[in-house]
């Protein structure tokens, strides 16, 4: 347990240091949920009524900035191989599953973080503030999609010998991630194929699962999208903690 | 006692044998040294007793746990400074003590007080709350070297321990692990390819080369091996001193050249003021007398007809041609 803390720990203080990537990693979700929201509030109708737009995508934002965070906290891993680091955890008297989960649950949580400020920043531009239980359901469904694609980081990272690389994959498989998963877009009314990669993305039940906590309300019931999040989530612990066992030095 | 025990020990890597069926112990509170080129197998066999690789045959016991089957074991019982870096720069350099601390189970109270007393030990209490991106590489290494102890472990493993250094952090550094080895009783087993290293620190010393141990012992008992001290001295008159000195009881051989002569005896230097009264009493003239030590680096050279040096160009090429095959 003190080993899963410890790596944890590490993790979250070394996010908390970084004032300027977090300051950084802001940008993009900012001016998606400003320009976004302000210039398409007028011409798109969201699928609930009594929402405007940039309340709709506020969710879909949020979701993105903890999707962006958790996969490139994958990154940590790669440094701690080219740099050295991770050879002193590696010979540390503790089982590579411990240190797994410490690493998940850091990216995890600091995912989950940059989140969080995403979610308070929509409310300064004007976005509709839920009640204190729906935000404790966003976050529910912000560490949930946290664990799973930090999870896909790790696996990722598990086999990669470079940053640059790491960062190409991460980029090609995010965007496809962020825009099929109904952040931008309601899914009524989509054509059936593009519905049917819709559901496909795991991301969408996390998309809708936060929706549903700042806006009460979701094109996908909540127990749904929590039973599915969460079996994507536990397949990708399973798969990080059989690719992170494998790595070599 | 031994705390390390190898029987056999062998590792191979695709084709090519690192590590070639090598046995040796390591005594309870001695400094073992491994000398040998780059490339010559010392840090595989340090990964093996650290349970980072896996011995294709042979066994290996360290403080008496396997290392095949008792890996965690192992683990707690050994400190190690790897060859490179292991730090996280990003840390300051009490966190990564603390970090160490917590991952090995320490209890808070015998963390810091520990944590205090190592710093303190290698000069680093006053920069402990620095980022280590802001550290020296003499730093640094002082720096992994107190992780290292951090969790009391019975022996260390020290990988190159001066590797990249400049010369007075190289001495300075040599002082610390000795003092640690007498003061706090810590077995340690170093790696190195500097054959002065390796004389200055191990009480003994194990010369490996292209995966195998082709000599170990004392450094003393190397050296004096492969045919002990020297007094040569020049003369004109060279064949009237060499009949002179081998009627000497403590002359062990006398070796004519051209220009001088060669005398093996034991501590030459005690032996030098007797030498110069005799021949001058006999009127032989001395024009230049000097003592030959020889070095370990001559017994790399008397067993393996190479200089650590040229072994070490043709290692490099080996490890080069591996990396390729091996896609790294």
């Amino acid at each position: 347990m003190s080993a899963i803390y410890t790596v944890w720990f590490r993790s979250v203080l070394k996010y908390v240091r970084s004032k300027s990537r977090i300051i950084g990693s802001l940008g993009m979700p900012f001016f998606f949920l400003v320009i976004m929201g302000f210039g398409l509030n007028r011409s798109v109708q969201a699928p609930i009524t009594g929402v405007e737009y940039i309340d709709f995508i506020a969710a879909g934002i949020v979701s993105m900035s903890v999707l962006f965070a958790s996969m490139f906290s994958g990154v940590q891993l790669v440094i701690d191989k080219q740099f050295g680091f991770l050879k002193e955890t590696l010979v540390a008297p503790v089982s590579r599953l411990q240190l797994m989960i410490g690493q998940t649950l850091g990216g995890a949580t600091t995912a989950m973080l940059q989140g969080m400020l995403v979610f308070f920043i929509s409310f300064l531009v004007g976005v509709k503030m839920p009640g204190i239980g729906g935000i404790f359901i966003g976050m529910g469904f912000m560490f949930l999609i946290g664990m799973a694609f930090t999870a896909v980081g790790i696996s990722f990272a598990s086999r990669m010998e470079d940053t640059q690389g790491f960062q190409l994959i991460v980029n090609f498989i995010i965007f496809p991630l962020f825009f099929l998963s109904g952040a931008l877009f309601p899914l009524k009314g989509l054509p059936d194929w593009l519905l049917f990669f819709t559901r496909l993305d795991p991301l969408t039940y996390g998309v809708a699962g936060v929706r549903y906590g700042m806006l009460g309300s979701s094109q996908i019931p909540p127990m749904t999208s929590f039973a599915v999040l969460g079996s994507f989530a536990a397949a990708m612990i399973l798969l990080g903690a059989f690719l992170f066992r494998k790595i070599k030095l | 006692m031994n705390v390390v025990v190898v029987e056999n020990l062998r590792k191979e890597f695709d084709e090519i044998v690192a590590v070639d069926s090598i046995s040796f112990a390591i005594q309870k509170g001695e400094i073992f040294g491994f000398l040998g080129p780059n490339g010559a197998g010392k840090t595989t066999t340090l990964d093996m007793l650290a349970t980072l690789l896996t011995p294709t045959s042979g066994k290996a016991l360290v403080n008496e746990h396997d290392v095949r089957t008792q890996q965690a074991d192992v683990r707690k019982s050994i400190g190690v400074v790897f060859q490179d870096s292991t730090l996280d720069d990003e840390l300051t350099a009490y966190e990564n003590m603390d970090f160490h601390g917590r991952l090995y189970g320490m209890p808070k109270n015998a963390r810091r007080k520990r944590i205090d007393e190592l710093l303190d030990m290698v000069e680093l209490d006053r920069r402990k709350r620095d980022l280590v991106k802001t550290f020296s590489g003499g730093m640094k290494r002082r720096l992994e070297i107190a992780r290292g102890l951090l969790h009391e472990p019975g022996i260390l493993f020290l990988d190159e321990p001066t590797l990249g250094l400049d010369p007075q952090t190289r001495n300075r550094l040599w002082d610390y692990i000795k003092e640690l080895n007498t003061q706090k009783n810590v077995s340690i087993i170093l790696t190195t390819h500097y054959m002065d290293e390796a004389n200055a620190l191990s009480d003994r010393v194990a010369i490996i080369d292209q995966g195998k141990i082709i000599a170990s012992g004392t450094p003393d008992e190397l050296k004096r091996g492969i045919g002990g001290n020297i007094i040569r001295i020049h003369s004109s008159e060279l064949e009237k001193s060499r009949k002179k000195l081998v009627a000497i009881e403590w002359v062990m051989n006398v070796e004519q050249h051209n220009e001088h002569l060669d005398i093996a005896v034991e501590n030459p230097e005690k032996r030098v003021p007797e030498l110069i009264g005799m021949l001058h009493s006999a009127e032989i003239p001395v024009n230049a007398l000097m003592i030959q030590t020889p070095t370990l680096e001559d017994v790399f050279l008397h067993f393996t007809g190479k200089t650590i040096r040229e072994r070490e160009a043709g290692a490099k090429d080996r490890m080069r041609m591996r990396k390729k095959r091996s896609g790294r």
